[in-house]
């Protein structure tokens, strides 16, 4: 059979864009999947987006990869969130047509040169004194490659549970890859297991949406990809309903049937995502819980119950349905299950998304004990780069906190690990104001360029945007305004204050009722510029206290970051450090002092000797 | 942690002795001392050579002289850290010594830790490869009895109350934070009026703890008490009294008693350090005069003042000019000479400060010293601290943390008068969050997301 560089494992969110970057950089990828008919397959809710989610799809675009694009092709409902709060926790989050974002990923995958797209299970890793050489497949056959992406989701040893029903299966109506599972802890890897749940999907045909509030798609031209051109489009409504009395009842009267008290399902579900079960029974207090009612695609009459996870048997899942104001009618077409799966704890990963037993062998998305699409897509673009950059003998790329959402999650995994299936969220973020959404291509799309993801072009876009920021905010403080007597009836207009002595025109930007647009008024020299440089230059001017602030704050991070700790010492022979400190950091194998100060259980003296000890390494080495 | 930052300490043991220095490190050190320094020749630091000395003031923010010190400014990298290094000796004893620190801290210096210049300098290549060793045991050994001094600390009402203001921290946090994380699920936003109110009852109880800190310095470091009297109207006889040991010379001749004279006595376990001072006139003698604008500085800097009258010789003008320049200090009247005959008019003296104590003595035979010292006890102690509350802020470390918590949360609220969106607010919320948890050695960790999920209904 053909050798390749890459093999991914694995089509789902991470894998594809695994593959998508291997392939793009120029290396020859194998992608295998369970079902070439599920390529980027929403198991759960068919959306993208949402705070911090949103800002790592943004951040994916400009590094080169696919997801952004795939979810402007395929959207048929889209909203900013969070406008009122801050522009750097703006939000896109849109609904997809489930179906369409299958096939335009399943496109772009097949239309992508250097890469193969493959059915089949794979049931073992070839591995060679703890290198990676390959993979097997269930029919007996062999493909080797200098490197292994394993992004397979929840399949490792999955069960599907619904109400008492337990049995084997990746997600429901897959296969469950347990053979891989058993190769991976011959390896030498740790697996645990985790859960996750998703809710039944109901009949359009059968709910009364008069009874519910409609949620229209933005009438804005809302895009995540900062590359790809806006297009008009069919889109769908929302509704939001609530539960009431009645599916409290329903629920307290067959509460034996749920996993809480059946405890059929085994591991950490995530808080983030509770069943209704749970909702119901933790807060009695709260009378009423909402129910997004949510279209799945232009072609489906299925609509996804987002607020009702349950996995209770169906006839239940069936009364709490249609207790519900609006769904009184309703039919399930696909009752709501839990799944519960093995996966590996991340603390065996290293930084570039490598094992830390395996030499050549990446791991991406859920496998690795996150949730979520953009998480996924995310990691598997990181691997994907990282493989290639290992082949190539170049420098691994890892992503600091204080450059991407990405970044932070990754370190967040390999320092801290999780007990929960991990989401992301804004909070996680240190320096949330410098990593919007509306910055993320000034931010990663040179590297994305220098790795050759990004076009020429679109480079070349990115910095002319750059320049013109930097020249415009430039002007903006030099252009003079004098407190005339027009000038000062112009503020009151906008309600804004008196103005005394003449200032720059920077300075009645930083206003917070006068807006970008309004400065023409002011003066006529007022920079001409495109709406995303103004939205740049009114966020620079605005906020410029608080972005400086943390732009310090930025700089000491990094002066931390900077001192690498070399990845072979011996740390049970420190023994000035506390014995949790020596286990922990033993395990986690930190890359620099900064990473090793976030890991729990190391305090500041622990790192005070850690520092001391490499200098007199490095001291004696040049001896 | 960081180690690019700008650090600062007392230096000298802390004690008795005159001159106390404080040792400044760091990128920042120069412009920092700079900015609270005014040298004699109008000078700035910003431009003097390295390895050089200035004569000058320590200032506070209200251009007040806090001490006359020298500075010696040592520029990167030909220095003990190899950091640019500022040393100020101050002249004043320890709380003049302790108010500089504060200053230097204000301006955005950090409190060393334990061993850290030493530890800067030999991770900046300064000093010996053997040396390294003794300071990880310098560092162990220090930062563990350091922790068991604050743990003991800790262990009473100060860990309860700072973690009542961090849980107080995490819970606002956490609701500013699920809004913007979770804004689909309906949690109720804050109106403006309670976000404010939150922020002012959070911020109050920081202040609160704060104010004790004052009390718990009193307790810690001792309270500068000034002697002050015309001549020979028994200042040092008060003062022998007190000690109960003769050591200042008494004399009839007035002015005598030219040095200032420091002491200790402990009254109900407050260090009371007394301050025995020229007599405070106007005089012609060249030595007398420099004892005695020494006297009126200390008078200025002290925290209690004991006004010493001779009851026998009644009030004199000078009296009533010493009474007129105490009247904003915590004092106590003292009508010595009791046992001679009294020609003092007491309705005067209550005309003239209508709130002070006073206290009838006869210093040399005695007589009246424990009344005097039950006066003092009660005034330290009046009211809050001994009856309702005996959480003290007594570590310099601890009060920093809290000043800076404090400063944070009036950035919050500016933020919030300026009508900036959530988003903002939450940036000094955090800041101020984590200078409380470096109290009680907390992170922000997971804390703040477990709260979300603790306090709301999320997710669906």
């Amino acid at each position: 059979m053909t050798d390749y560089d890459i093999i991914v494992v694995g089509a789902g969110h991470a894998g594809c864009e695994a593959a998508l970057a291997a392939a793009r950089m120029g290396y020859k990828t194998l992608i295998l999947t369970l079902n070439a008919d599920h390529i980027a397959l929403m198991p759960c809710n068919p959306s993208i987006g949402g705070p911090a989610k949103g800002h790592i799809v943004r951040e994916i675009d400009a590094l080169g990869g696919e997801m952004a694009k795939n979810i402007d092709k395929s959207y048929i409902n889209i909203r900013m969130l969070n406008t009122s709060k801050g522009p750097a926790v703006h939000a896109l989050r849109a609904q997809a047509d489930k179906h369409k974002y299958q096939y335009e990923m399943t496109k772009v995958l097949q239309e992508q040169e250097n890469l193969d797209l493959k059915q089949t299970i794979v049931t073992d890793l070839v591995v060679e004194d703890n290198v990676v050489k390959g993979v097997k497949t269930i029919t007996g056959v062999t493909y080797a490659a200098k490197k292994v992406v394993l992004t397979t989701g929840t399949s490792l040893d999955g069960k599907v549970i619904i109400g008492d029903v337990k049995y084997t299966g990746g997600r429901q109506g897959e296969f469950a890859a347990t053979d891989l599972a058993k190769s991976l802890k011959e390896a030498g890897i740790n697996l645990e297991r985790f859960q996750t749940a998703t809710p039944p999907r109901i009949d359009r045909n059968t709910i009364d949406p008069e009874k519910m509030n409609l949620h229209p798609s933005s009438k804005e031209p809302l895009k995540f990809s900062f590359f790809r051109e806006y297009e008009d489009r069919e889109t769908r409504p929302c509704w939001l309903t609530y539960t009431g009395e009645k599916t409290r009842e329903v629920m307290v009267e067959n509460i034996e049937h749920s996993p809480l008290s059946t405890g059929i399902v085994e591991g950490s579900g995530p808080r983030y995502c509770p069943s209704i079960d749970r909702k119901i029974m933790r807060f009695p207090d709260k009378l009423t819980h909402q129910v997004f009612v949510e279209p799945e695609g232009l072609y489906t009459n299925e609509l996804y119950l987002n607020g009702l996870t349950t996995s209770m048997p169906e006839e239940i899942q069936l009364k709490v349905v249609r207790s519900v104001p609006g769904l009184e009618k309703a039919e399930i077409m696909r009752p709501g299950y839990a799944v519960e799966y093995e996966y590996i704890p991340p603390y065996q990963l290293k930084p570039t998304m490598e094992n830390k037993v395996i030499a050549g062998l990446y791991t991406a998305g859920q496998l690795n004990g996150t949730s979520g699409y953009e998480e996924a897509a995310a990691q598997g673009l990181m691997a994907g780069i990282n493989a290639v950059l290992d082949i190539k003998g170049e420098e691994p790329l890892i992503l600091k906190r204080s450059d991407s959402y990405i970044g932070v999650l990754i370190d967040d995994l390999v320092t801290k690990g999780t007990s929960e299936p991990y989401r992301m969220l804004t909070s996680r973020a240190e320096y949330r104001l410098i990593l919007r959404q509306d910055n993320a291509d000034l931010r990663l799309t040179p590297i994305g360029y220098r790795l050759g993801l990004i076009s020429e072009e679109n480079y070349n876009k990115v910095e002319a945007k750059r320049t013109a920021i930097k020249e415009n905010l430039a002007k903006l403080n030099e252009i003079t305004v004098t407190p005339t007597k027009e000038v000062r009836g112009l503020l009151e207009e906008l309600g804004s204050g008196g103005l005394k002595k003449a200032v720059s025109l920077a300075t009645i930007l930083e206003r917070p009722e006068v807006s970008y647009k309004d400065l023409k008024r002011f003066s006529l020299e007022a920079p001409e510029v495109d709406e995303e440089v103004g939205e740049q230059l009114e966020i620079e001017t605005k906020y410029r206290g608080y972005i400086g602030r943390q732009l310090k704050q930025v700089d000491k991070f990094k002066y931390m970051e900077e001192k690498k700790i070399p990845q072979d010492i011996d740390y049970h022979q420190l023994t000035n450090l506390r014995k949790e400190a020596r286990e922990k950091l033993d395990n986690i194998r930190p890359m620099s002092i900064g990473q090793a100060s976030r890991i729990s259980g190391v305090s500041p003296a622990d790192i005070s000797v850690l520092m001391i000890y490499l200098e007199e390494m490095q001291r004696g080495g040049k001896e | 942690m960081y180690v690019k930052d700008t650090i600062a300490a007392i230096s000298t043991a802390i004690g008795e002795g005159g001159i106390g220095i404080i040792r400044v490190s760091g990128p920042e050190a120069i412009e920092i001392v700079n900015k609270i320094f005014r040298s004699i020749r109008g000078k700035s630091l910003l431009e003097v050579d390295s390895y050089t000395a200035h004569y000058g003031h320590i200032v506070d923010s209200t251009e007040e002289i806090i001490d006359e010190v020298i500075t010696l400014v040592m520029k990167s990298p030909k220095t003990y850290t190899t950091e640019d290094i500022v040393e100020i000796n101050c002249h004043g004893g320890m709380v003049p010594l302790r108010k500089v620190l504060d200053l230097i801290l204000k301006e955005g210096a950090r409190l060393a830790d334990p061993g850290e210049f030493t530890k800067r300098a030999f991770l900046n290549g300064r000093i010996d490869l053997a040396q390294a060793e003794a300071i990880i045991d310098l560092i162990r050994s220090q930062t563990e009895t350091g922790l068991r001094v604050a743990m003991n600390q800790l262990e009473g009402g100060l860990s309860q109350k700072v973690g009542e203001i961090r849980q107080d921290l995490i819970k606002l946090l956490a609701h500013l934070e699920a809004t913007i994380d979770f804004p689909e699920d309906e949690i109720e936003d804050f109106n403006s009026d309670e976000l404010s109110d939150r922020i002012d009852g959070i911020a109050k109880k920081v202040e609160k703890l704060l104010r004790t800190s004052q009390k718990g310095k009193i307790l810690k470091e001792g309270i500068e008490t000034a002697i002050i009297g015309r001549p020979n109207v028994g200042k040092s006889s008060l003062l022998n009294a007190l000690l109960r040991e003769k050591r200042a010379i008494v004399t009839e001749i007035p002015g005598t008693t030219r040095d200032i004279i420091e002491e200790v006595i402990n009254i109900d376990g407050i260090p009371v350090k007394i301050i025995d001072t020229a007599g405070i006139r106007d005089t012609e003698d060249i030595v007398e005069k420099i004892g005695v604008e020494r006297s009126e500085e200390f008078l200025n800097r002290a925290d209690l003042v004991l006004l010493v009258l001779d009851a026998h010789q009644g009030i004199t003008a000078e009296d009533r000019k010493l009474m007129g320049s105490i009247k904003e200090k915590d004092a106590v009247i003292i009508a010595n000479k009791l046992d001679l005959d009294s020609k003092l008019d007491f309705t005067e003296i209550e005309e003239i400060l209508t709130d002070k104590p006073i206290v009838k003595t006869a210093a040399v035979e005695n007589q009246g010293i424990d009344e005097l010292e039950d006066v003092i006890s009660n005034l330290v102690f009046s009211g809050e601290i001994k009856n309702e509350d005996q959480t003290l802020i007594t570590n310099m470390r601890h009060k920093n943390a809290l000043d800076r918590a404090y400063q944070m949360l009036l950035d919050v609220k500016k933020t919030f008068e300026l009508d900036l969106p959530n988003d903002f607010i939450t940036i000094d919320l955090r800041a101020a969050l984590e200078a409380v948890g470096e109290i009680t050695g907390d992170t922000i960790g997971e804390d703040i997301i477990d709260q979300i999920f603790a306090d709301f209904c999320l997710g669906k």
